[in-house]
Formats: structure tokens, C-alpha cells, sequence
């Protein structure tokens, strides 16, 4: 993929963020109860909100107010909470880690175990293990991951006190504690996904099976580990890394739910106490970020995909 | 020297249709060229398919041997077969786009079966890919090397195949319609491409064709299959002069003569008949000229010729040549 592919994605991936920027700025404007209301309390008096809508500066026009927010979020102010002094920024860094980590080992657990078992499913198509593997995945897609997650500890905590039930450790308390902490909520996300991923897989690698070019390699010699890895596995990846970006958006999503079933305070605590305060700044923060992370995750996609695919790249 | 014997290959469509090849014999010998023509569904490909092991899982292979150099093919062990697949034994198909590997380079394609077969590091087999590029006829080899096949046209595309088919330096070269897919101009290219190879490197070709101006021009010897039938097994001179089976002598009576226009072989009335609804007795008779009953309808003979009538002098066809 050339220079040039990379700065269009990248520009597509910019204006992206710009359009998510007017809607989050107006969607706090159409969420139901004035801001102002909230922060002044319940017994303030008509001039003290009045007073405190002044100093939040929404009783200028929209647009100014619009300006004036996306220039500062330019240079990385994000505005402050309506109830705390702390900065947006502040309050989003203090909670992102947990739901970052989460997320992205929810990917690992997918990819691992649903890239694997979508492999072996597709190479033997037809046999016990793809039977196995095919039901399983059916299974996972329909489970809802809160149940998962609830099925999960009562399995691994409770019944067997093997890992912790609740709660975040920080790494610096210790690999193995912070891994504890973070096993039962990864794999009750990533489950889900794993699955996705399996099936798409499974259909991938049969897929590429059928291909004349695999009857080719097998007429040239080529068998086994050497067939699998030269010729399959690349061609059936073209597809399945597409499925992973749109899943790797959603799986943040999802880490909201998870969070509250292990009652690990990160971006979804924040965000959902946000939504119940009318704390906007907050709300937007944490829309934005969404955005930046999805439209970050989908060009790696993109330059992954060019890589391997011979085609989008020369193109 | 017989290099490869086919004898009583007999391939299945479980639930479908037994003996969808039913009881192939023939023969191709050290450095000559054996054609199998016939129409569209004859069992051509499924023929040359099974001499590697490479039917698609839905057919199965149930009698016959294919020995390839005093070793039977269908019985040896894997590796054995591992070993003569891209080895003594090189394969060109039809579709060149979609039988290479699109995401692999041309070269590393090419360099694949060395790297197989003589344990050549990645370096040392693309050093010998761009000779093979070269003798393939393709310009600017060293950095067509690193092309993808969507790169390249089709005939380009082929003659990548035809390279990644002789890099071991093989006995035998089994090319389906190789040429079907292109445009007809590059069908000449390729055809005198192999021609060439075939003459410098010894090969013996086992050809796939529907183009009996190729048979003419190329072969020595020629089956000619109908409906999983070997319809007849003969020389080319004698399949022009002297043919031995109705189907034969309808297929040449169908090539558009000096003037008239191309079409094809399908002024034969009729079909080849589906999977599962061959004819008892001789599968050609329903569409053959010299029907007779009852004979026709009895289980033919096995030999030279698949045709009752002309075994037993009872029928003499027309050649296209006379002399
Ligand atoms: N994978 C398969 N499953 C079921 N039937 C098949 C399969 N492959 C081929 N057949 C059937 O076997 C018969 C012979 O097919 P084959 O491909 O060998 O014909 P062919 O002579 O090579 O024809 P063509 O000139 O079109 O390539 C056809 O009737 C076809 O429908
Ligand atoms: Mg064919």
C-alpha cells in the first residue's frame, strides 16, 4: 500500500472525527433537562441558574458555543466535570486503563482462541472437531456476555476460589495479581467475539480450500503445515481481519456491561454516571474518545489488510 | 517406453453415478505426446486429475492403477506421491488466474516446487526461477519475479505455470486445456511454447484439448473419451486416416473446414450425457449416427476401440483425410 492509499485513510479516518465532533456536541444538546438545572440543584433560585448558564457559556449561540468547545478540544482541553474541578482529560486517563486493557485482552482471547478454532474447524470441515467447534460458536454468538461473565465467576471464584470475582489491579501491584483481576472480564468479552471470529474463519479457510490454486500448490508438492501456512492461511486472513475491526469497535461497547458485572470502575462507570448527572463535558469526552479508538483500530485494520493483500496494495 | 499406464481407472460419483470414468486405459510414453480430447464433460479432467490424486473429495477413485515409472500412483504411500507430484511430474491447468495464488509472488510460486523437492533455500530457488522465467519466454524475469499474478496478463500468467510445472526438471507434463482460457493468439504462443519444451527437455506430454488442429500439429497418440468412456485409443495419423469409433469420426466431421466458419465441436446432435443418466450399452449411441439395436445397447467391447460394430468389420467410417 502506497504513501498516498495511507494519508487518504488517514484523512477519511480525520473527517470522521470531525462529523462524530458536531454530533456529540449536539447530541448533549438533545438529551432531555438542561444542564444548567442540574448543576445549580434542586432548591437554586431562577438567577442562580441563570447565573451558572451564563458561566457555562450556553446561553450564547450554538454555533459560538460549538467553536469555542472544538478549538479547545484541538489543543487537548476537553472542558472540566460540571461537579468535580477535575479536567475531562483527567477524569477519561483515570479510567480508560482498566477498559483499555480489558478490551484489548478481549481481542487477544478472540483472535487466539477464535482464529484457532476456526482453522482447525475449516481444515477439517465435516469432521467431530468442526462439529464441536461450529456448535460451540453458535453458542457464544447467542449468549449475552453479562450472563457469560456471571457463569464465569461462579465457575472460577466461587465454586473454585481460583481467581478473583470483582475488582482491578494495577500492574504495578504484581503481574500475576493484575492478570487475575483481568482473565474472567477479558474472556467474558472476548468469548462473543472468538466465536464471530470462528465461524468467519471456519468459512474462510473451507472456502479457500476449494480454491483451484490450493489444487495447484498440492500438484507442485506442497502439503501439510507447508500448504497450510503458504497458502491458506493468508488468503483465508484477508476476510477475517474486516470481521476483527468491525468487532474490535463493538467489543468497547461491550466492556461497559463487563465492568459493571465485575464492578471494575473505568470508562463505563464514567460514562454511564455521566449520562445520570447531565455531566456533559464528560459524556463528550468520552464520545470522542470512543471515536478515536474505533477510527484508529479500523486503519490499522486497513494498512493490515493492505499488507496482505497484494491487491489493495498495488492499488 | 511406456512412462505412464493408465489401466481400468474407474472413478465414482457416490450416490450419483458409478463408473463416471469407467475402465480408462492408455498409455503415454517417454518423450511423446499423448492427447484426450473429447467434449465438454467427458471426464478429460477427471482422467488427468486422478494420475496425481488430486480429484475434489465429493468422486472417488474405485479400481484401477496409474503407474508412473514402475510405481502405481493410487496405492503408493503419500509421501511416495508427495514426491512425484511437482517432481517427476509437473501439472498445468486451465485457468491460470484463478490456479495461482494470488497472494503469493510469481516467483516464489515458481521456486516453490525446488524448495520442495531439492530442499533449495528461499534465495538459491528464486536465483533458478528467474532462468525458468526466462525459458519461459517472459522479459525482464529478475523483477517479473517479485509480480503478483494479477499483475499479469493471461498468457504471462501461464507461462508461469508452465515454468512452475518444469522447475524440477520433470518426465511428464500433464497440461489441462491449458490454452481454453485464452485469447487465441496467445493459445498459439503458449502451444508452441510447450512444443518447444517438450522437444529441448525430452518431456513426455499427457494434453487435454479440445482443438484437434492441436492434436494434429502435437501428438503422437490420442485417447478419445466420451461420457467416462474411452471411446478410442490410436495413433494420429490413424485418427485422422482411419477412425474406429462413431464418435470419432463425428468429432472430425464437426471441425469447420478451410472457409466455413468456427464452430466449435458441437455440430454432433445432442449432449453428452449428465452424471447419472449415461446410457446403458454404448453411452454414444443415443446421439450416434450408426445406431443399431440391439448390439448397441449391450455392454461394448474393451480395446482398441469402444465400438462393437467397427470391431466386428461390421462398420467402416470415414476418415477426414483420405490416402
Ligand atoms: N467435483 C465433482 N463433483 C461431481 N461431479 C463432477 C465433479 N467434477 C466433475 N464432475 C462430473 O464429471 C464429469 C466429467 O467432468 P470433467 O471435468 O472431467 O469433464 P471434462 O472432460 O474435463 O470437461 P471440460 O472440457 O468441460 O473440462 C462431468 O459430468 C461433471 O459433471
Ligand atoms: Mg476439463
Amino acid at each position: 500500500m502506497g504513501i498516498r492509499m495511507i494519508i487518504r485513510r488517514l484523512g477519511g479516518g480525520l473527517l470522521v472525527l470531525w462529523l462524530v465532533s458536531i454530533l456529540t456536541f449536539l447530541l448533549v444538546h438533545l438529551i432531555p433537562g438542561d444542564p444548567a438545572e442540574a448543576v445549580a440543584g434542586e432548591n437554586a433560585t431562577a438567577a442562580d441558574v441563570e447565573r451558572i448558564r451564563a458561566e457555562l457559556g450556553l446561553d450564547r449561540p450554538v454555533l459560538e458555543q460549538y467553536v469555542t468547545w472544538f478549538t479547545g478540544v484541538l489543543r487537548g482541553d476537553l472542558g472540566r466535570s460540571l461537579f468535580t474541578d477535575k479536567t475531562v482529560v483527567d477524569s477519561i486517563a483515570g479510567s480508560a486503563p482498566p477498559t483499555l486493557v480489558i478490551t484489548l485482552m478481549a481481542i487477544v482471547v478472540a483472535v487466539l482462541v477464535g482464529v484457532s478454532a476456526g482453522i482447525v474447524a475449516g481444515l477439517t470441515r465435516g469432521s467431530r472437531v468442526d462439529r464441536a467447534v461450529s456448535a460451540l460458536a453458535t453458542l457464544g454468538i447467542a449468549m449475552p456476555s453479562f450472563w457469560l461473565a456471571m457463569v464465569l465467576v461462579s465457575v472460577f471464584s466461587l465454586t473454585n476460589p481460583w481467581l478473583p470475582a470483582t475488582g482491578y489491579a494495577e500492574l504495578s501491584e504484581g503481574f500475576g495479581t493484575w492478570l487475575s483481576h483481568i482473565v474472567l472480564p477479558s474472556t467474558a468479552l472476548g468469548l462473543a467475539t472468538a466465536a464471530e471470529l470462528a465461524r468467519h474463519t471456519r468459512g474462510c479457510v473451507a472456502d479457500v480450500l476449494t480454491r483451484p490454486y490450493i489444487r495447484t500448490a498440492r500438484a507442485r508438492g506442497a502439503s501439510g503445515g507447508w500448504l497450510v501456512r503458504r497458502h491458506i492461511l493468508r488468503n483465508a486472513a484477508i476476510p477475517v481481519v474486516t470481521v476483527l475491526g468491525l468487532q474490535a469497535g463493538r467489543l468497547l461497547g461491550g466492556a461497559i456491561v463487563i465492568e459493571a458485572v465485575f464492578g471494575i470502575s473505568g470508562l463505563g462507570t464514567l460514562a454511564v454516571n455521566a449520562v445520570l448527572q447531565r455531566n456533559y463535558p464528560i459524556i463528550q469526552g468520552y464520545v470522542l474518545l470512543c471515536a478515536v479508538v474505533v477510527v484508529l483500530l479500523n486503519l490499522i485494520v486497513d494498512l493490515a489488510y493492505g499488507w496482505i493483500n497484494p491487491k489493495v496494495r498495488t492499488a | 517406453m511406456t512412462l505412464l499406464s493408465v489401466e481400468g481407472l474407474t472413478i465414482d460419483l457416490p450416490g450419483t453415478q458409478p463408473g463416471l470414468v469407467e475402465d480408462v486405459t492408455f498409455e503415454v510414453n517417454e518423450g511423446r505426446c499423448t492427447a484426450l480430447i473429447g467434449e465438454s464433460g467427458c471426464g478429460k479432467s477427471l482422467t488427468s486429475l486422478a494420475v496425481l490424486g488430486l480429484l475434489p473429495p465429493s468422486v472417488r477413485v474405485s479400481a484401477g492403477a496409474v503407474v508412473f515409472d514402475g510405481v502405481d500412483l493410487l496405492t503408493c504411500s503419500p509421501r511416495q506421491l508427495r514426491k512425484i507430484r511437482g517432481g517427476p511430474v509437473g501439472m498445468v491447468f486451465q485457468e491460470p488466474m484463478s490456479s495461482l495464488n494470488p497472494s503469493m509472488t510469481v516467483g516464489d510460486q515458481i521456486a516453490e516446487a525446488r524448495r520442495l523437492h531439492l530442499g533449495e533455500g528461499r534465495k538459491v530457488a528464486l536465483a533458478r526461477a528467474k532462468d525458468l522465467l526466462d525459458r519461459v519466454g517472459i522479459p525482464n524475469a529478475a523483477r517479473r519475479l517479485a509480480a503478483y499474478p494479477h499483475e499479469m496478463s493471461g498468457g504471462m500468467q501461464q507461462r508461469v505455470m508452465i515454468a512452475a510445472a518444469i522447475a524440477c526438471d520433470p518426465r511428464l507434463i500433464i497440461a489441462d486445456e491449458p490454452t481454453t482460457a485464452l485469447d487465441v493468439t496467445i493459445q498459439a504462443e503458449i502451444l508452441s511454447l510447450l512444443r518447444d519444451l517438450q522437444r529441448d527437455l525430452g518431456l513426455a506430454v499427457l494434453l487435454v484439448t479440445h482443438d484437434l488442429g492441436v492434436v494434429a500439429d502435437f501428438c503422437d497418440d490420442v485417447v478419445v473419451m466420451y461420457a467416462g468412456h474411452i471411446a478410442e485409443r490410436t495413433g494420429v495419423d490413424d485418427l485422422f486416416y482411419r477412425p474406429a469409433h462413431p464418435y470419432s469420426a463425428a468429432l472430425l466431421a464437426a471441425v469447420p473446414q478451410a472457409g466455413q466458419s468456427r464452430s466449435r465441436l458441437t455440430v454432433i446432435p445432442g449432449r453428452v450425457p449428465t452424471a447419472g443418466a449415461f446410457p446403458p450399452g454404448c453411452r454414444f449411441g443415443p446421439r450416434c449416427a450408426h445406431f443399431t439395436a440391439p448390439e448397441c445397447a449391450r455392454p461394448q467391447p474393451h480395446g482398441r476401440t469402444r465400438c462393437g460394430r467397427v470391431a466386428s468389420g461390421d462398420l467402416v467410417l470415414e476418415g477426414a483425410l483420405h490416402g
